[in-house]
């Protein structure tokens, strides 16, 4: 499985006064089961970038290849895309419409054109996955609490055994207990499934905990991409850009500035407590 | 008396069937007692459901107490004849900004406010202008707000709530859609509001390192009050924020965990530079030690 954008470009309101470039000229590869970091400040292009992946707006210039083949295609079966690389949106929760959660989750699958017995499977294995008790199966979605509601809305995605899952900022408005819960699950989900997953977030922190990866996005174009001590090294050029780094690398700066021989790539709490152990043992 | 002041204050959502028979009681607030005095920055941390945003709708009357009395500038929020003006001392801040703006420019949208409630036209200008200024938005008086950013929308939004001269503004999450450098500027705007025109500040979030600076922080799990006092007091019980689903500052933690590791740090820092004088500090006593012995 890979993803390759190549030179893709995308225009809102093209030939218009309004025209905006949301993308220019940008270029990735996706590799198989990586786990994937995409910061940028509101209206970077994170978004417009993810909805290209599973072809839910079309490139105004450039390609997009899944598993080598080119999506744009005229016999390409986008619909069967959209299935495998599966996408979260933003409170993914307030899509949820079902009367039961179990009817909820088995809409997507349903859709796919699996039988109803299938269907019902992959529901029963994807709200397994994320944790919910079963005696909450049959019950109204709307009941839930914040946290369970978008643990539901992933499972309907989870149900279509996706081989991408995106999923755009899904801790926004969660407590830090919900949050961490909803990273675990996703963390857990790509060393299971080997599935290779982007995460779209504003937490630097949570970023940094998580992922492999982390590709920046300024005015359109992709500014970084790399491991996040490799990135996170250019803080100063991400707060121009309206980010920051994780508190704890700004903290390793400023010791190494005072001449404390810690490591300034460390971008957790963990590797923080680490270096700075080292140094006084 | 404060100007907010809750005594055993209880709020309960009742859930009815189709013939109005009550089906479920879930009890949302549980004998709340606070006093905020006027002029102090105030936060109230909580997980999802544990009722931080039932409270903040009490104090504008959003909502109505079960039991128990709740004062808002010296009125009782039960008392109808009271509503209004209750709505005039405590403004309100949502979290998605998106929601809360409703005119085609920044300046009309702020205008909104006191235009409904009758203020003379030079004056809504006077307060439109001092309240963009307040929030740093000026110079965006006359743009499109779906042009802004979250942050830049925010501060609309604080700015809208700022011309009804409000005593005291609750925020209830509002940088949570919010990228890091909207989530700092909606954090200094709040801040200068609260210095500068002594503004009663109510600030409900989960992101813990925006507490740091408050004067007094609650503690809610199931609709009750479970810790209060000085960020320093709150973020030294790292176990037990843990219990109620929260949190400590990411340096907290890492000071937390050093001093676990056997370093001496002091219980409940909260920011970087009291960290990073510590740290120099010991470095610079465990190498004289090194020179002195060797």
């Amino acid at each position: 499985m890979s993803i390759i954008l190549d030179k893709v470009s995308y225009v809102y309101s093209e030939g218009t006064a309004y025209e905006s470039w949301a993308l220019k000229n940008v270029s990735l590869k996706i590799e198989d089961g990586q786990f994937i970091g995409i910061i940028g400040h509101t209206g970077s292009g994170k978004s417009t970038l993810i909805q290209h992946l599973n072809g839910l707006l079309k490139a105004s210039s450039g390609g997009i290849y899944f598993n080598g083949r080119d999506i744009y295609e005229e016999d390409y079966d986008l619909r069967e895309l959209r299935t495998k690389v599966g996408l979260v949106f933003q409170y993914p929760e307030h899509q949820l419409f079902e009367t039961t959660i179990f009817d909820d989750v088995c809409f997507g699958p349903m859709n796919q054109g699996l039988s109803k017995n299938e269907a019902g499977l992959r529901a029963f294995e994807a709200l397994r996955s994320v944790g919910l008790p079963e005696s909450l199966y049959y019950q109204s979605p709307f009941d839930l609490s914040g946290g369970q509601k978008r643990r539901v809305a992933i499972a309907g995605v989870l149900a279509m055994k996706p081989e991408v899952l995106i999923l755009d900022e899904p801790t926004a408005g969660l407590d830090p207990k919900g949050r961490d819960e909803i990273l675990d699950l996703v963390s857990n989900m790509h060393r299971e499934r080997e599935m290779a997953v982007l995460l779209v977030s504003h937490s630097m922190e949570d970023v940094a905990n998580y992922v492999q990866r982390i590709i920046v996005m300024n005015d359109g174009s992709v500014m970084y991409d790399g491991t996040p001590g490799e990135v996170f090294l250019h803080y100063k050029e991400l707060e121009a850009v309206g980010l920051a780094a994780p508190q704890v690398t700004y903290l390793m700066h400023e010791l190494k500035e005072q001449g404390l021989p810690v490591d300034c790539g460390v971008t957790t709490v963990e590797e923080a407590r680490n270096s700075i152990l080292k140094i006084f043992r | 008396m404060g100007i907010i002041k809750a005594s055993k204050l209880v709020h309960e959502y009742i859930r009815r069937d189709e013939e109005g028979n009550v089906e479920s009681i879930q009890t949302a607030l549980n004998k709340i007692d606070l006093e905020v005095q006027a002029g102090a920055f105030i936060a109230i941390l909580g997980h999802n459901g544990s009722g931080k945003s039932t409270l903040a709708k009490h104090i504008n009357a959003l909502l109505l107490p079960g039991e128990g009395t709740l004062w808002v500038d010296g009125m009782d929020t039960a008392r109808e004849e009271n509503v209004y003006e209750i709505r005039r001392a405590a403004g309100m801040v949502f979290q998605n900004p998106d929601n809360q703006i409703i005119a085609s420019v920044v300046e009309e949208d702020v205008g909104f406010g006191p235009e409904n409630i009758g203020i003379p036209t030079d004056e809504i200008w006077t307060r439109v202008e001092a309240s963009l200024i307040s929030t740093g938005m000026l110079k965006y008086r006359s743009h499109s707000p779906n042009k802004l950013s979250g942050g830049q929308k925010q501060r609309v939004a604080i700015a809208g709530v700022m011309a009804m001269e409000p005593k005291c503004i609750v925020l209830d999450e509002p940088t949570a859609m919010l990228d890091p450098n909207g989530r700092q500027e909606v954090l200094k705007a709040v801040h200068e509001l609260n210095r500068k025109k002594g503004v009663t500040i109510i600030l409900i979030t989960h992101y813990m390192e925006e507490v740091t600076d408050a004067d007094y922080v609650y503690v809610m799990d199931q609709g009750e009050i479970v810790m209060q006092g000085k960020p320093r007091e709150i973020f030294s019980k790292v176990d037990r924020l843990k219990k109620h689903r929260l949190d400590v500052p990411q340096i907290t933690l890492l000071a937390h965990e050093l001093r676990e590791a056997g370093l001496s740090i002091s219980r409940g820092i909260l920011t970087r530079e009291e960290l990073e004088a510590e740290l120099v500090q010991l470095y610079g006593s465990k190498k004289g030690n090194v020179n002195y012995t060797g």
